[in-house]
């Protein structure tokens, strides 16, 4: 398949007149979209209320249901499942239906169902966290009765998703798809790899694990990195996969670097969790695996970042006319940024220093605020106005003052978290002259207070980014649009600027 | 079949959804299968060590408020063989220790101290003075407070239930333990009862009255968990080449 038959596939060349016109469900899309927005303004106003807790930790109330132990799950997974799983919700129904010139499989209820059903199992896991009713596995707190649900709405999810790509009028999947059918099938093997558990009353909330100890220290990190390698990387690398090109009006850049990276990355992902778990009391066997698979993974994630982002080529000055195509490949660089941080990190000596530290924190944020919201936003701004039938966004340089507002953000964020990582991992194991460790325990917390200070201002940043988003984005749907200078117009005072920009 | 080359040997995958469907199955499941099932079959994984036993009731309720605070977000209980580690907070940590903790509570992040062998390292006066105010106690640190703990009934009637489901998933508790639960979950508390046949069933459990209060308390129990910690293998029993995998 050339480039030609791609530009095919993503609708690019298509001209509209030829080809009948498909009824596609918008509805569950235009649903998932505001809930998208709703979800990342709460996940984020908790993330920044708990940063601040670290730094000044009066503000944990004093009160059980405030505590940083019971919100930090609220937050964790509000952004990861509410968020970017709406996120996900929307932009994959759009592009599989999209690609596939096809209506959703399973009917309009089927639809809302899935959307409901979503919604209920988020709203469900956030409102127990607060009360204690956690199983204590991170990123998979949620308590049995509430995973039991996910589940029949996971089914749900794929069968609607199989249903729509057998309807297909288009002879090809294409690419985006496949990374959204290895996400859906990917979270479907961990969930339930993950949560085997007996509940120790049918009427109770409690329930305790099957596996214990090591086993299931290397279960919840099989688990826990791939929710990051499937859950936050492929299903997004399909949003980028049919977004960017959509955007920038260019076909991808490499169909045979699209499935290589595709079949390499879901391969390698799913070995590297027990770079989690390194000089712990986890066979030194499977530390090695990890290490090595991680240390791998650098070069597929690299080749889908090139993929993405040389998809601009003989497209370069769309970035500076379309913030919305800005926010859309600054998270593909991030993307580059934090997959090649990754597997440094999970270098043996390297993690030796970095693991149990803020850098940790820090790496995984570039990832989520960076690479995972950005290219959330990019899709969001690009669907509201089709979605609800509007010419345009109610203002472009708004999204251009969330743009710099967010990556404001991001930076104090992510330096904060290096500077604190590498400090207190420095002075944990710090000697003094006399062969004495240098420094307690309470004297590395005390050096990290300035840093969560920091990392609480770039989070409010972030926060303050979005909530201009959802702003903007009310407007759009009310269907107001802002009178302003257009990017497009190039000063030209100064000869030569106009150059190239035709 | 032959193909003209690579790329049209995909077309022949990317044309079917169920073959797609099926080859991405297989591939996402190699990794894992690889890595968790010899954890079982290796008898190497866990060292055999003596010591390790279940939870008494007072400590299981106790860990299970641990996770309930979600103390495993800001703690470890994994020291790594490194000199300062080991130094900081005693031996590393082996496999065995944790074999009865479901879920294992390693954790990932140490914005406070590891805890795997904070087991006897302080009293109990300071565990109940510094839950409830932590930076009367240390004043650097960042730590919530739990007064709210420390006058909180423990609701632990369920206990026998608890130990069943926990032996369904493989802790070995006996029938003597079971029957016994709710004594030995009011005894730990109490110094002057009978406390001889609650130490058989679980030796080294640390028996006090540990918030001084005359109920069993949540906070007693977090703190019954936490004097236990580490404390259960003797390492003197042992060389350290005789943990190598």
């Amino acid at each position: 398949m050339t480039s030609a038959t791609l530009t095919q596939a993503v609708g690019l060349g298509r001209s509209t007149g030829t080809v009948e016109t498909v009824a596609y469900n918008d509805q569950i899309i235009r649903y998932s979209v505001v809930a998208t927005m709703v979800w990342a303004l709460f996940g984020m106003a908790m993330g920044v209320w708990i940063a601040a807790e670290l730094a000044f930790p009066a503000l944990n109330l004093g009160l059980e249901w405030t505590s940083f132990g019971r919100l930090r799950p609220v937050h964790t997974n509000t952004v990861i499942f509410a968020f970017g799983g709406n996120a996900l919700l929307a932009t994959s129904l759009y592009c599989v239906q999209r690609t596939c010139r096809a209506r959703l499989w399973g009917g309009a209820n089927l639809a809302l169902f899935l959307f409901w059903g979503y919604q209920a199992y988020c709203l469900m896991a956030d409102l127990g966290y607060p009360f204690g009713i956690t199983q204590g596995k991170e990123y998979a707190e949620s308590e049995w009765f509430a995973d039991l649900w996910l589940l029949v709405v996971w089914v749900v999810y794929l069968m609607v998703f199989v249903g729509t790509l057998t309807r297909r009028k288009e002879p090809h999947i294409y690419v985006a798809n496949w990374f959204f059918l290895s996400f859906i099938v990917m979270v479907a093997i961990l969930h339930i790899g993950n949560n085997l558990e007996v509940p120790v009353s049918f009427f109770g909330a409690k329930s305790y694990p099957v596996v214990s100890g090591v086993q299931s220290a290397m279960v919840q990190w099989w688990y826990g990195h791939n929710a990051v390698g499937f859950f936050l990387t492929a299903g997004f690398l399909g949003i980028m996969y049919y977004f960017v090109p959509k955007r920038a009006g260019r076909p991808v850049y490499s169909y045979r670097l699209s499935i290589v990276h595709f079949w390499s990355l879901i391969f390698m992902y799913v070995w590297v969790g027990p770079h989690h778990l390194h000089y712990t009391a986890l066979p030194d066997w499977v530390q090695t695996l990890g290490m090595t698979f991680s240390v791998m993974l650098w070069m597929p994630s690299w080749g889908g970042m090139f993929n993405g982002i040389m998809t601009l080529s003989g497209a370069w000055d769309k970035l500076r006319t379309d913030p919305v195509l800005r926010f859309l490949v600054t998270s593909v660089a991030f993307y580059g940024m934090s997959t090649f941080e990754g597997p440094v990190m999970a270098i043996k000596p390297v993690n030796a220093l970095s693991h149990y530290t803020d850098w940790t924190v820090g790496h995984v944020h570039s990832g989520a605020l960076g690479w995972v919201a950005l290219i959330s936003f990019g899709a969001l701004y690009h669907l509201v106005p089709i979605l609800w039938n509007r010419e345009r966004l109610y203002s472009m340089r708004l999204v251009g003052v969330h743009f710099w507002i967010a990556t404001m953000g991001i930076v104090l964020y992510i330096t904060a978290m290096w500077i604190s990582g590498v400090t207190q991992g420095l002075m944990w194991r710090a000697y003094d002259s006399y062969g004495f460790l240098q420094y307690s325990f309470a004297e590395t917390v005390a050096a990290m207070h300035p840093l969560y200070a920091i990392r609480a201002l770039g989070g409010l940043c972030f926060l303050i980014g979005a909530s201009i988003m959802a702003y903007n984005l009310y407007r759009t749907v009310r269907g107001d649009v802002r009178e302003e200078r257009s990017f497009l117009a190039v000063p030209t005072a100064r000869p030569g600027a106009a150059v190239g920009t035709a | 079949m032959a193909f003209k080359n690579f790329t049209e040997f995909h077309h022949s995958i990317e044309r079917n959804v169920f073959v797609m469907l099926g080859l991405t199955f297989i591939t996402v499941s190699i990794g894992g299968l690889v890595q968790v099932i010899p954890l079982y079959t290796i008898e190497s994984t866990i060292e055999k060590v003596e010591g390790v036993r279940p939870y008494s009731p007072l400590e299981l309720a106790g860990f299970n408020i641990y996770l309930r605070e979600g103390c495993y977000l800001c703690h470890s209980q994994q020291i790594r063989p490194f000199r300062d580690e080991v130094e900081r907070y005693g031996h590393y940590s082996l496999a065995a220790e944790s074999m009865y903790d479901h879920p294992f509570q390693w954790g990932s992040k140490r914005t406070g101290p590891d805890l795997a062998r904070v087991g006897g390292k302080y009293s109990n006066a300071w565990h109940v003075a510094h839950l409830s105010d932590p930076r009367a106690v240390v004043p650097e640190s960042v730590m919530p407070t739990f007064q709210w703990m420390a006058t909180r009934p423990l609701k632990f009637g369920d206990v026998q239930a608890h130990m069943r489901t926990l032996r369904t998933v493989g802790v070995p508790y006996t029938d003597d333990m079971i029957a016994n639960a709710k004594d030995d979950l009011a005894s730990q508390k109490n110094p002057d009862a009978d406390n001889e046949g609650l130490l058989k069933r679980y030796p080294k459990a640390v028996v006090a009255n540990f918030t001084g209060d005359k109920t069993v308390t949540e906070m007693d129990a977090l703190i019954a968990y936490l004097q236990v910690l580490g404390t259960l293998v003797d390492f003197t029993q042992y060389q350290p080449n005789q943990f190598q995998q």
